[in-house]
């Protein structure tokens, strides 16, 4: 008769016992791998909202429900995070137990030789003229310089020495193990206590560490945005060198840059691969582009816009798009859309229509489209800055401006003045206390994950018995896996035992072959 | 700084040559099959010896040895296998010639688009194909590592052909040595392992079949001409696991070198999602084989899904999701 609790305690045991048993770990690391998938397949929001909003409005139905099931965020769904949290449960319930068993076991003294050879898969035996004592003594020491675990035993007329070797496999299997949670532990200190962020610097501009500065900013979960290390930068020069096929050879960017708040004075050049270390954190270059110069002004020669803005390069010849929103030309009149492009080196193709031929800005143009209307800033809809949602505009034409150029009057007899164009860059601040926790964990899982694969544990046994005319020896040995590979280790240090025992030696024919292979 | 046309012309004819030699090969191993007697395998009977005092896995493997050395094999199929696998390393050597000439017309590492990456590879399967022929009688494999070899690299020099060029910039560092080598080492042992796995999952289910006639020990009789499904599944096993750290090394090198180049050691990237996914279905294989109940096919088609997913990370990821990862011109 079981009560009620005892057996809602044998339950639990027993679902304790399931979740860390190792078919429960495969289906889980399957699982796992599974579950990844839609990661890759599906915009992320953490890598590209953008993208994600895109895909949203082409599908909506679609992409309301997997927006509903978190496949935007994959990584950070609370099904992937169950999995992989009940992944590390059944991991550490795995190990402690395998743990406590390998410590015992790295105490324990190798097994008594078996009763008879006769089941061991490796196995030679010779007689000599030494007696059994003298024959564990010499195979004992030999064993021991090839730093094999040895146990003599008996003594008088039967003699015997037990060896081990091969303890690494498990230690390297728990190293592998305990590693990889070390890994996930590093991950989750540079997810509390680190920081990352993404802003465009342009040419002539600084840039200083705060959130305000970010266009895009991950701060760690512990720290929030307020508390970023001080430091400015200021980009001054971008070079991108290009082959005459237009291929990028090179980016380079002259910075200046100070730790803390005061004017930046030390010089540096920040190169894709090549970041630069400031405060505690790193800049990197991941990105560059052109921006044009636009000024907008109305009728009466006011200025309404007058900024150097960023356009986003679309093809590798740098043909660049953007956008000037102007939503206050005058009290009751229209808004003022414009969507262009930025050409470096322009020209017409056979076909009539504008291209650009390379990356180098030898001949610059920018050729606009301009819409009257609503913007639509006031609508609610998520707004990107490199996109005009024409749904409340019409176009009221377009056409190309060399620099210096100013177009004729759009709507509401504004116009654009094409000043000029500055290069920008997009850089990456970063910091990652957890990183240095996670390569080490790596590599560790790395050393635990080659010695598991290749070290085997192995037993071998020397007995000696007295016996008329001589002392019979035996050799026999056994591995849990690679046989084969054994079996020549095997070969070798029967040989190698062999050789110590002087006298007559008798040795089968048919051991002395493998010896030698 | 241009690529040399005339270097690069010659790395072009190397690897024609180098199919060319593949697909000999493989035509004179299919012959082997086809033609010949069974492969040594099994305890064939040793001459002079009494088997009695030595384990059964090992006889296999030795008696395997003794009948390869002391004329187990004869006969007309046997000289073209022979013939195969010296042209092969025939293939082998100008595989090879033909990477050097690349890595020289451009003067950088000639793995630096997907069309040198695949060839690239493709010389790591068949240097892990012969340098497990050095080990073990494995020239049964012969056919079916120089298909798939021969596939990967017409789709290569076709589809993904790119001309002789420098490195895009994000390219140029190091790392490229480093991470890609591991990369591609572990690739082409892995597509070795993939290999021995469809064969063992065959020879499975024909055994499974057939299950009068006994694994081992069949003789004459017997029509089979692959070693016994456990063998198989023992080589597979052994390439696999020794791929797997290759490959765990290359996700880390990855990592530095992402730290390094975009300023996170880990985004989620495509390819690094894909990497990871490999990753863990390989690890689940390695369990597999040690877990009662999963052993045998269930494992072997693990492993053939993981060997999906790193085709799946190469090429899928390159070709039709876009991520950062996507410079290598086609």
């Amino acid at each position: 008769m079981t009560s009620p609790r005892l057996s809602f305690r044998a339950s639990l045991r027993q679902a304790w016992r399931g979740l860390t048993s190792m078919r429960t770990a495969l289906v889980l690391l399957f699982l796992v791998a599974v579950a990844a998938v839609p990661g890759s397949i599906l915009p992320q929001r953490p890598l590209n909202p953008f993208a994600v909003d895109r895909y949203l409005a082409d599908h909506p139905t679609a992409g309301r429900l997997y927006d509903r099931l978190g496949f935007f965020d994959t990584f950070a769904a609370p099904w992937f995070v169950g999995l992989y949290a009940l992944l590390c449960v059944s991991l550490v319930g795995c190990l402690i137990p395998r743990i406590r068993l390998h410590l015992r076991a790295l105490r324990a003294q190798p097994p008594a030789p078996p009763h008879s050879f006769a089941r061991l898969p490796c196995r030679v035996s010779a007689v000599t003229a030494l007696s059994p004592d003298e024959v564990a003594a010499a195979a004992q020491r030999r064993l021991r310089t090839r730093r094999w675990r040895t146990r003599s035993r008996g003594g008088g007329s039967t003699a015997s020495v037990a060896a081990e070797k091969g303890y690494a496999r498990e230690t390297g299997n728990l190293v592998f193990h305990v590693s990889l949670l070390g890994v996930i532990a590093g991950v989750a200190v540079g997810a509390l206590f680190g920081y990352e962020g993404r802003a465009i610097v342009v040419e002539g501009t600084g840039f200083t560490n705060t959130a305000i500065a970010y266009d895009e900013l991950k701060p760690g979960r512990a720290r929030g945005a307020a508390d970023l290390p001080p430091f400015t930068l200021r980009l001054d020069e971008f070079e991108a060198v290009y082959a005459t096929d237009g291929q990028a050879r090179d980016f380079r960017a002259d910075v200046r840059y100070s730790p803390g708040l005061t004017e930046p004075d030390r010089r540096a050049t920040l190169r894709v691969n090549h970041p630069l270390s400031v405060a505690g954190s790193r800049v990197y270059l991941l990105a560059h582009g052109y921006a044009p110069h636009i000024v907008v002004r109305d009728k009466d020669g006011a200025v309404l816009y007058d900024s150097v803005t960023p356009f986003l390069p679309q093809d590798g010849s740098f043909l660049s798009t953007g956008v000037v929103k102007v939503p206050d030309v005058r009290p009751g009149l229209p808004q003022l859309g414009i969507r262009a492009a930025f050409l470096p080196t322009v020209d017409v193709a056979r076909d009539g229509r504008l291209r650009s031929t390379s990356p180098t800005p030898t001949a610059p143009a920018l050729t606009y489209e301009a819409f009257a209307g609503d913007l639509g800033l006031d609508s609610g809809r998520p707004q990107n800055v490199y996109e005009l949602d024409t749904r409340g505009l019409t176009s009221t034409g377009g056409g190309l401006l060399l620099p210096g150029e100013t177009s004729r009057p759009l709507a509401g007899g504004a116009t654009m003045t094409f000043v000029g164009f500055r290069e920008w860059v997009n850089l990456q601040v970063a910091r990652d206390p957890g990183q240095r926790v996670v390569l080490l964990a790596a590599v560790l899982a790395l050393a635990g994950v080659v010695t598991s694969l290749r070290v085997r544990r192995r037993r071998v046994w020397v007995r000696a018995t007295a016996a008329p005319g001589g002392t019979v020896v035996e050799i026999g040995g056994r591995s849990r896996r690679d046989a084969d590979a054994f079996a020549v280790e095997f070969g070798r240090l029967a040989a190698d035992l062999t050789k110590l025992l002087p006298g007559p030696v008798a040795v089968p024919a048919d051991a002395t072959e493998e010896m030698h292979p | 700084m241009t690529a040399d046309p005339d270097l690069a012309a010659a790395s072009d004819w190397l690897l024609f040559g180098a199919v060319l030699c593949y697909v000999v090969a493989m035509l004179g191993y299919a012959a082997e099959l086809a033609f010949g007697r069974r492969a040594p395998d099994g305890p064939a009977p040793i001459a002079g010896g009494s088997t009695d005092t030595l384990p059964a896995e090992w006889v296999s493997e030795r008696a395997a040895r003794r009948v390869a050395r002391h004329g187990g094999e004869r006969g007309w199929p046997t000289a073209v296998g022979k013939a195969a696998v010296a042209v092969t390393v025939l293939g082998w050597l100008l595989h090879n010639g033909s990477l050097v000439t690349r890595g020289l017309a451009v003067e950088r590492v000639p793995w630096g688009n997907m069309y040198e990456f695949s060839s690239a590879v493709c010389l790591a399967a068949v240097t892990a194909y012969l340098y497990l022929l050095t080990r073990q009688p494995v020239r049964y494999l012969g056919a079916f590592v120089m298909l798939p070899v021969v596939v990967y690299l017409g789709i290569a020099g076709t589809v993904l052909y790119a001309p002789a060029a420098p490195l895009v910039p994000a390219l140029n560092s190091y790392w490229i040595k480093i991470h890609v080598v591991a990369a591609m080492t572990s690739s082409g042992i892995f597509m070795l392992g993939f290999a021995v796995t469809l064969l063992y999952l065959a020879r499975e289910s024909w055994e499974r079949r057939h299950p009068e006639v006994p694994e081992v020990g069949a003789g004459a009789a017997s029509r089979v001409r692959f070693p016994a499904a456990s063998t198989l599944d023992t080589v597979a096993f052994r390439v696999n696991a020794f791929a797997f750290p290759i490959w765990t090394f290359a996700v880390i090198a990855g990592a530095v070198w992402a730290e390094a180049a975009w300023g996170r050691y880990w985004g989620w990237d495509p390819k690094e999602t894909w990497s990871f996914i490999t990753w863990v279905v390989y690890a689940g294989y390695l369990h597999a084989r040690a877990t009662a109940g999963w052993r045998g096919r269930r494992a072997a088609l693990i492993g053939v899904a993981g060997f999906t997913a790193l085709m799946i990370c190469y090429y899928a990821v390159n070709l039709w999701i876009s991520g950062l990862h996507s410079y290598a011109g086609v």
